[in-house]
């Protein structure tokens, strides 16, 4: 692999707090390595502002793996920037070649309100899985781990789900900023297993009332959320969640 | 001599005796208690919801935007379970047994017997929640090996089990939430532990969004705040992991134990450049399949597919040919350092070595081809289906060093290098996981008590679940039975006031030093002198080297730190500096406790311990004891807690 160095133009979000207008500023970062992650670049160029007097950007970020979900932005026009399947810290500068211009915003949603530059709040999420997103089971409940059989195929699906992390992205990539995909990978991943059915029905309806309730839009049917999902969360989950949501709204009692 | 409050009688029936004895506390009284934990990640989460679901009322704090993010979701490999689902003659003894060996004989007993124990309870309650582990095509669990163990015990999701367990215990945490048991506080890191009457009865937070002080109440504190490696400020920890709210526990009573038990985990991707700013892990599996070697003479700049077999030089293998490849983490860091020192290391740093997969290739073709009956085929053909074997086993992590190195592992040898991964050490905790400071209990990877001088792979998990899940619930119980009659305390109490005073005081003035260098470029120094000094190998007189340098550094801390932005906003940069100046103080003690420590034992390993082949040479006469320091007026005062090792006995750890 060849390393080079580059010299890039960021164009970058910057905003006070939530109650400011926020506005573009445009950032000359001479000398970044191939090598470097694209955090690592915006650390680079933070230091540089720190040492010039002026205020570093802000950002979410922490595991710098690509499994906690914490990290965020929309890197020219995509969350979580140009690779596929891949989180912002697991990005890395040989996506880009000298003298590129780079767009950096926030993930933007009325649900995921701006708290500072680049991070958003996504307390929303959380309140979603508040409303019926896990299995009601005391600890010291359970039964014996092979007591209950799953089919490989079944629990693997669910595992497929469950790999969300829930970082937002798309909410992000969607034009109605829907959290439908997020919501209908934590269904899927709970009604497909036999642990989950006692609440399935009330599950997927209190979900899906408290996503409305957040103010994120309907499904537009795009797919773009499947395309943006740094873990490649299939839209095929918000059919089942779909169809998990009818028949729990048609079935009587 | 310390008190670890180990029941008595035999080991293993003292904790079936002690749940029997343990004084309860009614429900109509815990609807009255509270309790804070600090930390959502497994410890913390599962301490959160069970106690919620006993009816106590909880306060949770993280400083990440939601409890799902804490670290503990990136661990990869699994988690052990003495379940002996194989039939391959596991038991809980074994469990214990194998985690009392690979921590060096420096672990207490009676926890990792009960860590042992209540390690299949965790599988179950996991299950029971929806955590999608790997089965086979029976339906039931799937399990398999890991280091430094002969039976297959670990349960895994995958690559990504550290996740699942922390969804699973964030799912449980959230769901008290909604019934109004659990009150979150995200975005808000704990900066001052409150103290009255010499008991923990609230924390002072700091809402990271708008800089505010708060001060929270609780009859009790649990500190499940995680391990302090990003003290070397290169680590597989998260950029947010610190050491902060167990620091400022030290500072206020609770001794700190082992602080230089660190675990170096041998394969991580290595350091690319200056601009670094944390390293990843590849999960220890990968050694079960691939190959370890260097060149075998020193410079070879040839790229590695251009070296001949015979001028390879399979260190591991050459050394430990009972473990070969599969020796524990201490030993196999330590062999990579040894060679790289020597001037044998590859890639541009020359600190690192190779992890080839190619024999694992041909070995793999070949036995596909043989299965699918395919006769006389081409070596490209073997190649072809050995590639797609090793795919379906490691690709995630294929598919991750291709990511960050942009090289491909299938073509070429990877390269790693040891990495800060773990640390055994923290809080010290008795039996009930209480610290010295009545009231302040330790969970999971931020007390000290069950891996001894090193971690098994798989043991985290299991110890962090452990510990909130099946523990705590019932040594806390012991001691909030006794204070049902103490109400709420308000929180205009002096002791509040004064807590809050302090740590307003610290914050402003570290924002007044306004001087010329950032808090990255601190910790980036730190961390280059606790590596290089109290790392993967220590001497006695490195090690006072680095006290003085550190003492230094932490002067030029205070004078000269530079903290952009306001106290009354958003600023990370300013969490950070408070971190930091945690870190350095921790860095002395660090040192220090090595120093003291005149014996090389799992993860630590002084130069001037070692057998004649270059082994770790302990010292069970002098050195067989936790060492539990307090913290004195500007220096640090060393208590022991001898070790009584009642059923097994120590031996020199051999794997050749």
């Amino acid at each position: 692999m060849q390393h080079y160095s580059m010299n890039l133009k960021l164009k970058v979000w910057r905003q006070r707090n939530a109650n400011d207008q926020g506005h573009f500023e445009t950032y000359d970062v001479e000398n970044v390595s191939s090598e470097m992650s694209f955090l690592e670049m915006i650390d680079v160029l933070n230091e540089r502002l720190i040492a010039k007097g002026d205020e570093p950007i802000a950002f979410d970020h922490d595991c710098r793996e690509g499994i906690c979900g914490m990290c965020s932005m929309v890197i020219d026009g995509r969350p979580h920037g140009p690779w596929k399947g891949t989180t912002t810290c697991q990005l890395h500068m040989r996506a880009f070649k000298d003298g590129d211009l780079i767009t950096v915003e926030p993930f933007r949603a009325n649900a995921f309100p701006v708290i500072k530059d680049l991070m958003v709040s996504r307390t929303a999420f959380d309140r979603i899985i508040q409303a019926g997103g896990y299995i009601s089971v005391n600890t010291g409940n359970a039964v014996d781990g092979n007591a209950i059989p799953i089919e490989k195929d079944k629990a693997d699906a669910s595992f497929a789900a469950a790999a969300c992390i829930g970082c937002g992205a798309c909410v992000a990539a969607c034009k109605n900023a829907s959290a439908m995909l997020f919501v209908s990978a934590k269904v899927s991943h709970l009604a497909l297993l036999p642990q989950g059915e006692p609440e399935r029905k009330q599950r997927v309806v209190n979900m899906i009332a408290q996503m409305d309730k957040e103010g994120f839009g309907s499904c537009t049917n795009t797919y773009a959320c499947e395309a943006e999902c740094p873990k490649e969360i299939s839209v095929l989950n918000i059919a089942r969640l779909n169809k998990e949501y009818l028949h729990s709204s048609l079935s009587a009692d | 001599m310390l008190d670890a409050k180990i029941p008595s009688g035999s080991l293993s029936e003292k904790w079936t005796k002690y749940k029997g004895s343990v004084k309860l506390v009614n429900p109509a009284n815990k609807r009255k208690l509270e309790i804070i934990v600090v930390g959502t990640g497994l410890a913390g989460s599962s301490a959160a919801a069970s106690l919620g679901e006993m009816g106590y009322k909880v306060k949770a704090f993280c400083f990440q935007d939601s409890p799902r993010r804490a670290h503990s979701i990136a661990a990869q490999g699994g988690i052990n379970a003495a379940k002996n689902y194989q039939n391959d003659g596991d038991s809980t003894y074994r469990l214990f047994y194998d985690t009392i060996k690979g921590g060096d004989y420096r672990a207490r007993e009676a926890n990792v017997h009960r860590l042992a124990e209540v390690s299949t309870n965790i599988i179950d309650q996991c299950v029971a929640q929806g955590v999608p582990f790997a089965r086979e095509y029976g339906g039931l669990l799937s399990n398999r090996s890991f280091g430094g163990t002969q039976v297959q015990r670990t349960f895994y999701a995958a690559g990504q089990t550290g996740q699942q367990l922390l969804i699973g215990a964030y799912q449980a945490l959230e769901r008290q939430v909604a019934l109004g048991t659990v009150q979150m506080y995200a975005r808000h890191e704990m900066v001052e532990l409150v103290i009255i009457d010499g008991k923990a009865r609230g924390i002072i937070a700091r809402n990271l969004v708008t800089g505010e002080l708060e001060r929270h109440f609780g009859h009790a504190v649990l500190l499940c705040t995680g391990g302090y490696g990003n003290v070397f400020y290169l680590s597989t920890n998260a950029m947010g992991s610190n050491v902060t709210a167990a620091w400022k526990a030290h500072k206020k009573g609770a001794y700190f134990a082992n602080p230089c038990f660190t675990q170096i985990h041998p394969t991580c991707i290595p350091v690319s450049g200056d601009h670094q700013s944390k390293l990843t892990l590849m999960s220890e599996s990968l050694r079960n399949d691939g190959r370890i070697w260097v060149p075998a003479k020193k410079g070879d700049n040839r790229p590695p597919n251009e070296i001949p077999e015979e001028e390879r030089d399979y260190y591991l293998e050459r050394r430990y040919p009972a473990f070969g490849n599969l020796v524990p983490r201490d030993v196999a860091s330590r062999a990579a350092k040894e060679r790289c020192d020597a001037g044998f290391g590859v890639g541009t740093s020359k600190q690192a070595v190779y992890l080839d997969y190619a024999a694992a290739i041909q070995r793999y073709g070949k036995a596909e081809a043989s299965k699918r009956n395919l006769g006389n085929v081409s070596p490209e053909t073997i190649t072809q289906l050995g590639k797609d074997v090793v795919k379906e086993k490691y690709g995630n992590l294929f598919d991750m060093y291709e990511k960050i190195t942009g090289e491909n592992p299938y073509e070429v040898p990877m390269r790693i290098y040891p990495a800060v991964h773990y640390t055994m050490g923290g809080l010290w905790v008795d039996y009930e996981l209480k610290t010295t400071v009545d009231g302040l209990y330790a969970l999971g990877e931020a007390n000290f008590s069950d891996h001894g001088a090193n971690r098994l792979g798989a043991s985290a998990l299991m110890q962090g679940l452990a510990d909130g899940y099946f523990v705590i619930p019932y040594t806390l119980g012991n001691y909030l039975a006794d204070e049902i009659r103490t109400n709420n305390i308000p929180t205009d109490h002096p002791a509040f006031v004064e807590a809050e005073k302090q740590a307003s005081e610290r914050i402003n003035r570290l924002m007044s030093i306004k001087g010329k260098q950032t808090v990255e470029s601190f910790h980036k120094r730190l961390g280059k002198i606790i590596w290089d000094k109290c790392g993967m190998a220590r001497s006695a007189d490195g090690l006072k080297q680095a006290i003085k340098e550190v003492q230094a550094l932490k002067k030029e801390f205070w004078s000269d730190v530079r903290i952009p932005g306001g106290i009354n906003e958003m600023n990370p940069e300013l969490d950070k500096a408070g971190r930091v100046a945690d870190f350095i103080e921790l860095g002395e003690l660090m040192c220090l406790d090595a120093l003291e420590r005149n014996e090389s034992c799992g993860g630590h390993f002084r130069e001037e311990y070692q057998t004649p082949d270059g082994e770790a040479l302990r010292d069970d006469e002098k050195y067989m004891y936790v060492a539990a320091w307090e913290m004195k007026e500007d220096n640090w005062q060393l208590h022991k807690e001898s070790l009584n090792y009642e059923i097994v006995k120590p031996s020199q750890r051999s794997y050749k």
